[in-house]
């Protein structure tokens, strides 16, 4: 029997004293690819937040399981050293670090942590090449700051790029598609179904639909005032489109 | 005021009169007077109000000692890798030719102010003493009184130099006690471009000595000088330094500064703009930790219509050390169209650490385009969280961070072997953390 990628379980999330999550319930299997929409403040990006371990949100209840792991229990660095990856809703910039030092560190800290050996940056550069064609890349945008100076489109590619170069197990998008113009949407996307493999599952934090006619997904959720009101397949996406999300918000009430 | 440093420049002055040239006495002379009457500054002058210069005052310090061991060897981490340059290397305050490395350079002179001095060379009587006025601080007017040797530097109209000229600094054990006041002079003749590089040194990080150097800087009419100076004491010296360059029509002047040592590092930079469209261009970083205070006062003068200055100086610091920044700019009433920007940045990695930042702007013109920006901060927190969420460590994560604020300012030294030094310098002291 196969085990679940990520389990969480009746998270509960503060930021302050303002609780945004309030019991969420999630399972993710390898191979799988889960949609969480919402309307804005619904506590998508919190959800999305809190597993990357953002310290700004505080975890007041439930657990977030990793591989059977205590996720909250780990430091953001050995998080992503064991494999999981958050790309930003809104990419930081770094001025003064080059994108080829920044990814490399990051890169060799993951072989690090997993018993690997640490490229140098000629190798690394080889190894570049082949991750720099997903995102449609040449390997100028390696030796510029990063994503300083990005513009929305770049740094949401350069998140991307990182996660092809990184691989992780769990990979969550926070609102990757927001901003982004068809072009940027369909390199997005299409770097996001080439890194799919059996052994690895993917959380589409997203507001729209239109991502999802890129990257079909196996599972929605809808999230609302901090709960998961509704869970379905891809055509629950569909229905959302066309109905928007306050018959949900109403049906959530109702019950 | 101390007795004992009085005595000793009196002392001092006893052994070099004979070698002083006549129009040099009275020079040194209104020093000496004009040291005895201010004394040591205290935190009641407001040029010193955040440096407490009472561990100088009240110490008794000896005269520089006589020669020191050193070998070629051990200044080889000094320079920068490029012993083609022209080096004058003075230990201890003294001239040493025998570790110097001078190449003849057509229209280029570079000796010890001592040897000049001996020769009575005609440049020094229109220069030496003529730039740095001894009412600049009262550590100026005690180098101008006791002046004997540093480095002199004359470059030719029209000559351009291709390799960077080097002064460098080196205190020994024996400096343990005592005190150095090297006076540098550094003339670059119209039309003429140069590179020099100042450092100050030490083969003795844990003695506690005191550097009081003046540099005296004059460029030409459409001169050209980029000057690196690089302040890497011991952490229980004392540096109290000057540079007050002059600048002519269409001059270029680039300077940067490193401070990285001393308990107490205070350094002076004073530009006179004293003509049209010239360009004045001051960056600086320094780094303190522990206990350490380091101290930056710029002052550049507008005093001529359509010139261009542009600072920027960073600092890092952590444990309990303390910065202190003042940048002012005197724009005079017929300066108009002054186009001066300052900055100054600060990053406490330390809850003890703190920084005394002050810009002071000046404007008697009225079409100008002036402004500045000072800020004191810490690591970003979401650049830091972002950094972790890849895999990057927590302290390493701040290192990188800590990195990249530095060196964006370390990446405007033009001389590549100096750049990718400080660079050097710089991982070391973060790795040290």
């Amino acid at each position: 029997m196969t085990l679940p990628l990520l389990e969480v379980k009746g998270l509960r999330a503060s930021a302050g004293d303002k609780e945004i999550l309030r019991g969420i319930d999630l399972t993710v299997y390898p191979g799988e690819v889960h949609a969480v929409m919402g309307p804005n403040g619904s506590g998508k990006s919190t959800l999305a937040q809190a597993i990357a371990g953002h310290p700004a949100y505080q975890v007041t209840a439930g657990e977030i399981l990793y591989q059977g792991q205590d996720l909250l229990d780990m430091e953001p660095e050995e998080r992503a050293q064991a494999g999981v990856f958050l790309a930003f809703q809104y990419p930081v910039e770094i001025p003064g670090v080059s994108n080829a030092y920044f990814l490399r560190a990051a890169y060799n800290e993951i072989q690090k942590a997993r018993g690997l050996e640490e490229v140098d940056s000629m190798d690394f550069l080889d190894l570049l090449e082949e991750k720099l064609k997903i995102v449609e890349w040449g390997p100028e945008i390696m030796s510029r700051a990063v994503n300083s100076g990005f513009s929305g489109g770049e740094k949401k590619r350069n998140e991307i790029l990182q996660m092809a170069v990184l691989q992780p197990r769990l990979a969550v998008l926070d609102e990757t598609d927001s901003g982004l113009d068809i072009d940027a949407l369909r390199i997005v996307a299409g770097g996001v179904n080439a890194l799919r493999r059996p052994d690895n599952a993917t959380v589409l934090v997203t507001h729209y639909q239109r991502l999802l006619n890129y990257i079909v997904p196996d599972h929605v959720h809808v999230l609302s005032a901090g709960r998961i009101v509704k869970s379905g397949g891809k055509e629950l996406a569909l229905e959302l489109e066309e109905r928007g999300y306050e018959w949900l918000e109403d049906e959530a009430l109702a019950s | 005021m101390s007795p004992a440093t009085l005595q000793e420049i009196e002392m001092q002055n006893a052994g070099t009169t004979a070698e002083l040239p006549d129009w040099l006495e009275p020079v040194c002379r209104a020093a000496r007077e004009r040291f005895r009457a201010t004394g040591f500054p205290t935190s009641r002058d407001e040029e010193w109000r955040f440096t407490p210069v009472g561990p100088i005052a009240k110490a008794s310090w000896r005269p520089a000692p006589p020669a020191a061991a050193v070998t070629q060897d051990q200044l080889k981490e000094f320079e920068f890798g490029h012993p083609d340059w022209n080096t004058l290397v003075f230990v201890n305050g003294s001239y040493r030719e025998e570790l110097s490395r001078g190449f003849t350079i057509p229209g280029v002179r570079v000796i010890s102010l001592a040897e000049a001095l001996r020769a009575n060379e005609t440049v020094l009587q229109s220069h030496l003493g003529r730039h740095a006025p001894i009412e600049a601080s009262p550590f100026a007017a005690l180098n101008t009184a006791t002046m004997r040797d540093g480095g002199f530097i004359h470059v030719a109209a029209g000559t351009e130099l291709l390799r960077p000229l080097h002064l460098l600094f080196v205190a020994t054990p024996e400096a343990a006690g005592s005190v150095v006041h090297p006076r540098n002079l550094i003339v670059v003749e119209r039309g003429a471009r140069a590179a020099v590089v100042e450092s100050y040194v030490t083969l003795s990080p844990d003695s506690s000595y005191w550097t009081n150097p003046v540099t005296e800087v004059s460029l030409g009419g459409n001169a050209w000088l980029e000057h690196t100076r690089i302040q890497r004491e011991g952490e229980r010296a004392y540096h109290t330094g000057l540079t007050h360059v002059d600048q002519q029509r269409d001059s270029h002047y680039r300077s940067f500064s490193l401070a990285m040592g001393g308990a107490i590092a205070r350094h002076n930079l004073h530009a006179r703009l004293n003509d049209e469209n010239v360009e004045t261009l001051l960056y600086g970083l320094y780094l303190a930790r522990r206990e350490q205070l380091v101290d930056n006062h710029t002052v550049i003068y507008h005093d001529h219509p359509n010139c261009r200055s542009w600072e920027v100086y960073k600092g890092v610091l952590d444990g309990r050390s303390r910065a202190v920044f003042n940048g002012k700019v005197f724009v005079k009433p017929e300066a108009q169209k002054t186009d001066a920007k300052q900055t100054n940045r600060n990053l406490l990695l330390s809850d003890g650490a703190r920084v005394d930042t002050k810009p002071q702007l000046e404007i008697f013109a009225d079409d100008v385009k002036c402004t500045h920006g000072a800020t004191v901060g810490q690591l970003d927190d979401i650049a830091l969280f972002y950094s972790r969420s890849r895999g990057i460590p927590s302290a390493e994560a701040q290192r990188l961070l800590t990195y990249a604020f530095a060196a964006e300012v370390i990446a405007e030294v033009s001389l590549e072997p100096v750049r990718n030094e400080l660079e050097r310098l710089l991982r070391e002291r973060l790795e040290a953390r």
